[in-house]
């Protein structure tokens, strides 16, 4: 009993220790003392946000081979090289909260983590990869620019790398939008038709509203989560419908109107019930998307078995076995 | 799923031009030292960001244990007369 209460006594002392530093604005290190709350929620974040950037190279894969032209090719290349790179450097970082590599990629495979809703939806034509690139990268952007100031060293310092580079994506998208808004009526129907399908997905990648998930989570008091949920998803909307209207889109939402005395637009009601269907289950390609991440996981299998046995070979001839 | 492995973890420190210091970058991961450097050169260097990059095996990484950083950290706390500004200098005096 005495021991106990000692134990809670010095758990007490290291959650206020930990939280003067949080409040101090100190950034938190791998090997700095932290509740397990702050772990757990890290390694959920960071993995699901990891386990994102690698699902999500999915949807553009597909257009690879289809890519209108040389110069766009080897751009979404690069792109998506970039998204693995970024799923790379969150895992690492990840890691360093305890958890490995094998363990990540089990809890996605059985659905234990999550990845965003937003890649559970079909790239349908080449005006997809446009908006992909400007409403789902934009929408990421706005996020991690916000994330950049998280407490957790190496999951700040991977955002503002990512940061870095996804500018390059969401122009690229804005880019192909804008050149199909400029071609045949058709090429313009495409970019509407994209635009319509991936506005309301682009809103909902955001989260729920501040009023379903409340402020007073240890995410804020803890400073991992630095902006609201609604706070984001209206600095997205309040710069891209500008941008919808330099190249002719609608944003189809017939409620959207400027309040000029909030300085902010208005937007319509978002649809949550497709929300949590999407994350239940329900979108167009989850089982497709978890089924290629686990078939070509297992069939890279004898790559790192080839891997393995050429460094144990190696290892044996510099002992000289 | 197949639970195989996914390789040691290695630290990469880049240098971004030459003279510059050697930074912490972040981590890969891979089964020797020549797959190392090729993975730390694709994951953190797609755009030219290093011209030289160090990888090291992370378990031959010794940190300092934050919990001990008042004691460890001690002997540089009360030598202020290692700072240039301890000094008085006579009024007058330039380029000193």
């Amino acid at each position: 009993m005495e021991l106990l209460e000692k134990t809670d006594k010095i758990q007490e002392e290291l959650l206020k220790n930990f939280e003067i530093k949080i409040d101090r604005g100190d950034a938190i290190e791998p090997r700095d003392k932290m509740p397990d709350g702050y772990r757990k929620h890290l390694i959920r974040q960071m993995s699901q946000h990891a386990h994102s950037e690698v699902i999500g190279m999915q949807p553009e894969g597909n257009w690879i081979t289809r890519a209108p032209s040389l110069r766009a090719k080897q751009i979404l290349l690069a792109k998506i090289q970039d998204e693995g790179g970024h799923g790379l450097y969150l895992y690492s970082a990840a890691e360093t909260l305890g958890i490995s590599r094998d363990e990540m990629i089990a809890q996605l495979h059985s659905g234990k983590a999550k990845y965003s809703n937003i890649f559970n939806y079909p790239a349908l034509t080449w005006a997809d990869i446009g908006a992909i690139g400007w409403l789902v990268d934009g929408a990421a952007i706005v996020n991690q620019v916000s994330l950049q100031r998280t407490s957790y060293g190496p999951y700040s310092r991977a955002m503002v790398r990512i940061c870095k580079e996804e500018s390059f994506h969401q122009r690229q998208g804005y880019e192909i939008m804008s050149k199909m808004m400029k071609g045949t009526k058709d090429q313009q129907g495409m970019a509407q038709d994209a635009m319509n399908r991936w506005w309301w997905p682009s809103l909902m990648m955001f989260g729920p509203h501040d009023s379903e998930s409340p402020h007073t989570g240890d995410a804020f008091k803890w400073k991992i989560k630095r902006s609201s949920n609604d706070e984001l998803r209206q600095k997205f909307i309040d710069k891209t419908v500008q941008q919808a209207e330099v190249i002719g889109l609608t944003i189809p939402d017939k409620d959207l109107k400027w309040n000029e005395a909030k300085g902010h637009y208005h937007h319509g009601p978002i649809n949550w019930n497709e929300f949590y269907s999407v994350i239940g289950g329900g979108g167009p390609c989850n089982k497709q998307r978890m089924a290629h991440h686990i078939k070509v996981h297992n069939e890279g299998e004898w790559v790192r078995s080839a891997a393995k046995a050429y460094q144990e070979k190696k290892e044996k001839k510099l002992l000289h076995l | 799923m197949a639970t195989d492995s996914q390789f040691a973890t290695w630290e990469v420190f880049m240098q971004t031009k030459p003279g510059a210091n050697y930074i912490h970058a972040g981590s890969v991961h891979a089964s020797d030292k020549k797959m190392a450097l090729q993975n730390a050169r694709d994951t953190y260097t797609r755009r030219g960001e290093g011209t030289s990059i160090w990888v090291v095996p992370s378990d031959a990484i010794v940190a300092s244990n934050p919990d001990d950083n008042e004691m460890f950290f001690d002997p540089a706390n009360d030598k202020v007369y290692r700072l240039p500004t301890f000094y008085v200098m006579p009024e007058g005096a330039k380029a000193i």
